[in-house]
């Protein structure tokens, strides 16, 4: 069930125009850092250092890109793939009919999960991948620096060889794509409990809107740690060096529990509910 | 192949179902009728393990449901309420994900049972338009392949020739009754009565949430010991049968008679001219009408 999940993400035309989307950002972006050489001033800490960084070296380009697409446009695409999942299924008639298939409805809903994972780890790497090489076209790789040519500054201020730039990137690419499966976990337990996949994507978006408004709220403070936006930006910590792991240990534990707490809510109801589509 | 008992589903305040006790035997051509409403296809939703009983028993090929209902489902062929498929795909694109889907067999063999049922149900020429561009007919026709794709010993059909015109449901009627010729067993639901008059060997008919009648189509339509006579001269056969006569209408008479040889050798002897001369049956729409009330989808003041 799994393969037939990952044919129907793969051959799905939405599939590739969310991607090409999500890639378009930082490519405009390169496009305008690089005719105006405008950059937003350093120091202030956070991704936007990484657009300070890049005019100087591409390389460190993917973390920008990443960044970027984080807060809004991965979150959307994520929460429509996942929330058409099994709404989209019944909205089309077909979920009765993988049922009497017989597909056993834990294995529909394990195989949607995966199918979600693999969406969000084709489109964090096409990202990342995206970023690299607009980067390096855009701005090059830092030769043109005397003291140590190919190296990327962190933000400590400490340079990075190259294969410590791609290990920090691997952790990145890791991390944030944790953070949106958790996305797409919340947004398919919504699926399973409507026929609508637009309401199960917004459903998730009004979660994750919720918990971004909440997080710099003062009187949320108590709950803040325990919202699903909090620790999205500690990968950042990947570039600091030392690289500062416990922030990015609690985020990976907070995203692995709302995933576990998301999949099983839904496995308990899509388990016991009448399929009625 | 199929036995409820007391099967019951609520929702809510609304009882869909109510204590059915449903017996489909094996080799059976069986049509569920009644009004829209009836609960004909909640019925079959909780036959197929999609929707859970509040209260009562299923068995399904020996299996209970909705419990064990995956050993039984790899052996049926189902089309509920209308046909589905993804609409951006192909029939033959739609029928390959669901024979990869679940049980279906190798792979190696997917094409050869794809084309096989495409076939049976008469769209083997189809082209690589998408299911979005299929007109009614041949979703249905594409939804039917869908279910003889393994080839099932039972089939359960919700209003399997909706949509079709008349060549069509005779093309479905004779495949559906060459089916069950090769050991199959239906068990299809219709609110056409012509539809399971003409295909089926036995007859449930729900109203309201209930199985109000199930028998053998035939036991159905005995004769009621009546006989129709159509006359020329009805006058004198109104006068001859006087007492017998139960209703008139211009030359038509329905007289309560047993054997009606007898009685058309009564008539001629004394003189009267005979047109036409019956035994009365009841049709299964007056065997139903009796039964049933009207659908849910009138709404009356």
């Amino acid at each position: 069930m799994i393969r037939v999940e990952l044919v129907k993400l793969l051959r799905g035309r939405r599939t590739w125009l969310y991607i090409a989307l999500l890639c378009a950002l930082p490519t405009l972006v390169a496009v305008l850092l690089a005719s105006t050489g405008i950059a937003p001033p350093p120091g202030r800490g956070g991704p936007q250092a990484f657009l300070s960084a890049v005019l100087s070296n591409g390389q460190i380009y993917p973390a920008a890109a990443l960044a970027m697409v984080l807060p809004i446009f991965l979150p959307i695409t994520v929460a429509v793939v996942a929330g058409d999942s099994i709404a989209g299924e019944a909205n089309t008639g077909t979920l009765r009919y993988l049922l009497v298939r017989p597909v056993s409805r834990t294995r529909l809903l394990v195989a949607k999960l995966v199918a979600v994972a693999a969406f969000v780890l084709l489109a964090v790497a096409a990202v990342t991948v995206t970023g690299y090489l607009v980067g390096v076209a855009a701005f090059g790789t830092g030769q043109t620096a005397l003291d140590q040519p190919g190296t990327v500054t962190s933000l400590s201020g400490v340079r990075l060889t190259q294969a410590e730039l791609a290990l920090r990137l691997a952790g990145t690419i890791g991390y944030i794509s944790l953070s949106m499966v958790a996305v797409g976990a919340i947004a398919l337990l919504l699926s399973t409990f409507t026929d609508s996949a637009l309401a199960a994507a917004l459903g998730a978006l009004a979660v994750i809107v919720t918990s971004a408004v909440l997080t710099p709220l003062d009187a949320a403070a108590a709950i803040a740690p325990y919202l699903p936006t909090f620790r999205w930006l500690a990968w950042v910590d990947f570039f600091r060096d030392p690289i500062f792991w416990r922030d990015i240990r609690r985020g990976t534990l907070l995203q692995l529990g709302y995933v576990a707490v998301c999949f099983g809510a839904a496995w308990a109801n899509f388990t016991t509910c009448d399929v009625t589509s | 192949m199929i036995r409820t008992s007391g099967l019951t589903k609520r929702y809510g305040r609304t009882t869909a179902v109510e204590s059915v006790a449903l017996e489909v035997r094996e080799g059976d051509r069986y049509g569920l009728l009644g009004p829209n409403g009836s609960g004909k296809s909640t019925l079959l939703r909780m036959l197929l393990g999609l929707v859970y009983p509040t209260r009562g028993r299923i068995e399904l090929m020996g299996s209970p449901v909705p419990r064990r209902v995956a050993d039984a489902l790899p052996h049926i062929g189902a089309l509920v309420e209308g046909p589905a498929g993804y609409p951006q795909l192909s029939g033959r694109a739609n029928l390959a994900l669901l024979d990869a889907a679940g049980p279906g067999g190798p792979r190696r063999g997917r094409r050869a049972r794809i084309e096989q049922a495409l076939e049976r149900v008469g769209l083997d020429g189809i082209d690589r338009r998408p299911l979005r561009a299929y007109s009614m007919g041949m979703r249905q026709r594409l939804g039917l392949a869908g279910a003889l794709l393994r080839t099932p010993r039972l089939l359960v059909l919700d209003e399997p020739t909706n949509g079709l015109d008349p060549l069509g449901i005779q093309e479905i009627r004779e495949l559906l009754a060459g089916l069950n010729a090769a050991g199959a067993t239906i068990l299809l639901s219709s609110h056409l009565l012509a539809e399971v008059e003409q295909l089926c060997t036995r007859v449930g008919v729900m109203d309201d949430g209930r199985l109000v009648l199930q028998d053998e189509l035939a036991a159905l339509r005995t004769p009621t010991g009546r006989v129709v006579v159509h006359s020329p001269d009805a006058d004198a056969a109104a006068a001859l049968l006087d007492g017998r006569v139960e209703a008139r209408d211009g030359s038509r008479l329905v007289v309560r008679h047993a054997e009606p040889s007898a009685l058309n050798a009564q008539l001629v002897a004394a003189g009267v001219r005979v047109d036409e001369l019956s035994r009365e049956r009841r049709t299964l729409e007056q065997v139903v009408l009796e039964r049933t009330g009207a659908g849910n989808d009138r709404v009356s003041r």
